[in-house]
């Protein structure tokens, strides 16, 4: 395992003061100074690294297959090869974060994990992980999140873990961090913070990278046995950024390869109801990094928008930041509809139904393929649907007699 | 002026100093002036005016819900410094507590400017540290404002080092590992943190005042804190009051006024 890809001591990427950082209050930074030199010196121990992988390959199902999705190909018009991070245990990428967040706990002698969630895949990975290892664990969750990812908060109580609806600011994903936050202020002697996604203060954004970035190795590797070749362009979605950062560091030395993210687009980036966090956000400080903010003249943070509950987020990982202002990765919106659309394709033609976040990455791969007829693409496919049936059921009005539409019509091919 | 004009008198008074915080714009911007006036009038030797910020991470209930009142009543960075403005003029040192992000996205620099044009004292700073404050601190330096950082029960020595360092006008400590909020008791962690700090700036800035602040509510816990610090900073109390007195401004700056001059004795005692 690579520690890290390019932050400064300082956690800065993109050069000193551009994006990333430490903008947190000082009861933390002690605890950010702790995290750091454990992270470090567990990424420079084999027995953490063998412990990691086998764990991850014995408990988690990695690594995930490479599958070459031949009939949505035939409509996207170039070949879609799917990274099938659906299929790990609990359902997305986040096992690999917080096996690796909650072997680390361990091993600094904590006792609790505290977690934000947004969607609930974090929340589950977490109260799983700390299950398995045996540790108390605290989820704080939006409460308008817990309404709509309900079936979620059920898993994450039955795993043992407490949930607490956050009632402050917009009750989403980034008033759950607030407050998973305050929390660690006043808990940090015993607690670690899982932090769900490749954003917040140094070290965060590069340890949850250093955990996640197998679905990019692997990803590249299993493309070459596959075709015998690179792909000609990868594609993830992009909230936070965590799955995304993951696929993108297998191929960031691979100029060739071109790199795509897309973001939650909602009703339309000009309808200002959106999560286009780069595309048509603004540089500030959010959650203790430099980076893309959705705000306002005076510097507040606009409450953000999308159908996915896990791509509901105003900020984006710094390193995302620095990619994009660096040219190195394109990142685009994609709409509410042009998702769910895109979950209704890909369901009917491979049997698999997405995450809402991930259908946003086959959405906006789909719109590439038309420029890049009979190319390569490679996409993410960071989560599995089930916890998003409920929206899916409203959406598409399934299983209603007084329906408008049958399920899927409408959906572009 | 700076803050530790007011230190300075308190100290040859022999007492500690009081220091109050109140959001700009909560309950308005007039009822604010308004309320904060009445703590000086009553015995606050230094005012935090709070910078209303949409995700307040060191704040409890208390500031929040006010902050987020203001916020909804439409308040602007250029309402506070309006604020500033009216209570400066009454000769108190008066800084202005606020989340780092408001003051980049208004510029660091105009920020700076326009704080010291409203007489301004300075910043306190509870997301920003001064490894991460370059900046900032260039732009007060230039203007003699106040650089007011925070120090933590868990901070190292290093750090405290660092932060009295780069402080001027006084240094923060957080007496409690959590966020604001009134406590029914004063925090043991609070005499070893001033003691650390106060030996860290004998070194660093000789001469530079502690102040004491999170979870002080009544005269007998400020009393406590002033016989080992230099000054007791007070917030959620003083919001909690005007909390409990909704619509009615005249109430709300009447028991402000008793619990400043609660807190006043307490300080002097």
């Amino acid at each position: 395992m690579t520690s890290r890809f390019d932050a400064d001591q300082h956690g800065w990427f993109g050069g000193a003061g551009a994006f990333g950082g430490r903008f947190m209050p000082e009861a933390l930074i002690a605890a950010l100074d702790e995290l750091d030199t454990a992270w470090e010196k567990a990424m420079a121990d084999p027995s953490f690294g063998h412990e990691f992988e086998q764990l991850l390959q014995n408990y988690a199902g990695v690594p995930s297959m490479l599958y070459d999705a031949h009939r949505l190909s035939e409509v996207a018009g170039a070949r879609i090869l799917l990274k099938r991070e659906d299929l790990n245990h609990t359902g997305a990428h986040k096992i690999r974060n917080v096996l690796g967040q909650a072997l680390l706990t361990k091993r600094m002698g904590k006792t609790r994990v505290i977690a934000e969630t947004g969607a609930g895949q974090h929340g589950v990975a977490s109260a799983t992980a700390a299950a398995y290892l045996g540790l108390d664990c605290t989820v704080y969750m939006g409460e308008v999140d817990t309404e709509r990812q309900a079936l979620n908060v059920a898993r994450m109580q039955l795993l043992g873990a407490e949930v607490v609806p956050v009632k402050s600011g917009s009750r989403t994903l980034k008033d759950a961090i607030n407050e998973a936050l305050r929390d660690w202020v006043a808990s940090v002697d015993h607690t670690a913070y899982l932090f769900g996604t490749a954003a917040g203060p140094h070290p965060f954004p590069s340890l949850v990278l250093s955990f996640v970035r197998g679905i990019g190795d692997e990803a590249r590797q299993q493309c070459l046995d596959l075709t015998g070749a690179l792909p000609d362009a990868i594609a993830a979605c992009v909230g936070g950024g965590s799955n995304a950062i993951g696929l993108f560091a297998g191929f960031i030395d691979d100029p060739e390869v071109d790199i795509y993210g897309f973001e939650a687009g909602g009703d339309g980036v000009e309808s200002g109801r959106h999560a286009a966090t780069i595309f048509a956000g603004s540089i500030g400080v959010l959650h203790g990094a430099r980076t893309f903010v959705l705000q306002d003249d005076d510097g507040q943070t606009v409450e953000s928008h999308s159908i996915s509950a896990g791509l509901d987020y105003p900020g984006v990982g710094p390193q995302h930041a620095a990619l994009s202002a660096g040219g190195r990765a394109t990142y685009l919106p994609v709409t509410d509809a042009e998702a769910m659309d895109a979950m209704a394709l890909l369901a009917k033609t491979e049997g698999i139904i997405p995450a809402i976040e991930s259908a946003h990455a086959v959405a906006g791969t789909l719109k590439v393929a038309k420029e890049r007829p009979g190319q390569t693409l490679l996409v993410n496919l960071s989560g599995r649907g089930d916890k998003d049936m409920g929206t899916a059921l409203e959406y598409f009005g399934l299983g209603r007699a007084d329906a408008e539409q049958p399920p899927g019509e409408g959906v572009e091919a | 002026m700076s803050s530790s004009t007011a230190f300075e008198k308190a100290r040859a008074d022999d007492r500690a100093a009081l220091v109050g915080y109140l959001p700009a714009g909560f309950p308005d911007v007039d009822g604010s002036i308004a309320a904060l006036k009445v703590m000086v009038e009553a015995g606050c030797d230094v005012i935090e005016i709070g910078l209303p910020y949409s995700d307040p991470v060191m704040d409890g209930p208390t500031i929040q819900t006010a902050a987020q009142q203001a916020l909804d009543a439409g308040v602007r960075t250029t309402d506070v410094l309006r604020v500033v403005e009216a209570v400066a003029a009454t000769g108190t040192p008066t800084l202005v507590m606020t989340y780092w992000n408001p003051v980049e996205r208004y510029g660091v620099e105009r920020f700076a400017a326009d704080l010291a044009s409203a007489g301004g004292a300075g910043l306190i700073t509870p997301d920003l540290t001064p490894d991460f404050a370059p900046e900032w601190i260039a732009a007060a330096d230039e203007r003699d404002l106040d650089k007011v950082f925070l120090v933590a029960p868990s901070s190292t020595d290093e750090r405290i080092a660092m932060t009295t360092a780069a402080c001027r006008g006084f240094v923060y400590a957080t007496a409690v590992m959590g966020v604001t909020g009134a406590r029914a008791s004063t925090s043991e962690l609070a005499g070893p943190l001033v003691a650390r700090t106060k030996a860290a700036a004998a070194q660093s800035a000789p001469g530079l005042p502690v102040g004491v602040g999170l979870g002080v509510s009544n005269g007998a816990q400020a009393a406590e804190i002033a016989a080992y610090a230099d000054g007791v900073i007070v917030g959620s109390a003083f919001v909690r009051t005007l909390l409990d007195h909704p619509g009615d401004i005249e109430a709300g700056c009447r028991a402000l006024g008793a619990l400043t001059e609660d807190l006043a004795g307490g300080v002097r005692s």
